[in-house]
């Protein structure tokens, strides 16, 4: 699982209100190059939850990107490099994904979420 | 013939054979209503999705029920920026990623219930799926079509019998908030005598491909 997929999942167990961000376990963690593709990136970047998807790369182990970023820091090839590498180069192996409201634990096996529910959490 | 359709065709023929050598369900669950989605229907909807709408390259796709993601990795194998597969069972999972590494393709992965998937923004453009029938648990297929439509932003690929046309055009317009939905053809699915209620060796059905245009929430 890479971070862009991370910044869509939420936990949808009953009664939870707000399920998004996930914490992340991290276990094992591999990277993974792939090309850069800087439309995509800036397309991306404006659909990202920014805050969500630094503390996800920090929690693999990641700790180049800010804070905070605005969509200026596109034109940097340094900040587009950074970037890059968090959203599409980190995969989470094994772990596991946490509820930010129950503290349930979906586990993470072979680079695949387990997002199942419970019969008791539907 | 001139060049570009020449280019076309031979990557289509070449898509194809790709697919042809993926790895299948290897023990189908029924309840699933598990059947392979064959390299002939993939490769022309995806040449349908990319090369009459533009849907498919530079995208972000998603690839629901993928089993063993011959749907998503066709995407991927045309240009996808990003593919998810996503699918309820554990072993197809695992086959649509050992697939993704015999075609050296990235592919996401999640395993999740298509009636309790959510993923938050506007990322994702299209879906591609080729959703139960619906025949072993009824409403299946319209569980995978409301989802798809939640889910997408620009359009969905669907495949749905034909002798429930009417029924599908509906729903999706009037319940699913469907801007448009139009079947772009009917094609034969060739279902192999894969359960033991089959009776004949090989079933060939109607099928319509459709192209849902997801409303605006």
């Amino acid at each position: 699982m890479r971070l862009l997929t991370h910044n869509m999942l939420s936990s949808n167990i009953k009664g939870v209100a707000n399920g998004f961000p996930l914490r992340i376990v991290a276990e094992k963690v591999i990277e993974k190059p792939v090309e850069m593709n800087h439309d995509f990136l800036k397309n991306m970047f404006a659909k990202l939850d920014w805050k969500a998807f630094v503390d996800a790369s920090r929690s693999l182990g990641y700790v180049e990107l800010p804070d905070e970023a605005d969509a200026s820091m596109l034109e940097s090839s340094e900040f587009l490099n950074k970037f890059h590498h968090a959203l599409l180069e980190l995969h989470l192996e094994e772990g596991a994904l946490v509820c930010p409201e129950t503290g349930r634990k979906f586990p993470v096996n072979k680079g695949i979420p387990n997002m199942l529910l419970h019969e008791d959490e539907v | 013939m001139n060049r570009e359709k020449e280019r076309k065709r031979m990557k289509l023929k070449q898509l194809e054979g790709l697919l042809g050598d993926l790895d299948q369900f290897s023990d189908p669950k029924v309840e699933l209503e598990q059947y392979p989605t064959g390299p002939h229907i993939t490769s022309r909807m995806l040449y349908t999705a990319e090369n009459s709408f533009g849907d498919v390259s530079d995208r972000v796709v998603v690839d629901l029920g993928c089993g063993c993601g011959t749907l998503g990795l066709a995407a991927a194998l045309l240009g996808a920026d990003i593919v998810i597969g996503i699918d309820v069972d554990t072993d197809s999972l695992l086959t649509a990623s050992t697939n993704a590494e015999e075609l050296e393709v990235e592919i996401e992965l999640v395993q999740c219930d298509v009636k309790h998937l959510d993923l938050r923004g506007q990322v994702v453009d299209t879906v591609i799926m080729n959703p139960p029938f619906g025949t072993r648990k009824k409403g299946a297929d319209m569980d995978f079509l409301r989802a798809a439509l939640k889910v997408a932003s620009r359009a969905v690929y669907s495949l749905h019998k034909t002798s429930t046309r009417e029924h599908i055009k509906r729903t999706a317009l009037r319940d699913f908030n469907a801007k448009s939905a139009e079947v772009l053809c009917e094609l034969r699915y060739d279902l192999p005598q894969l359960y033991k209620f089959h009776r004949k060796k090989e079933v060939d059905i109607a099928v319509d491909l459709w192209r849902f245009v997801p409303g605006t929430a």
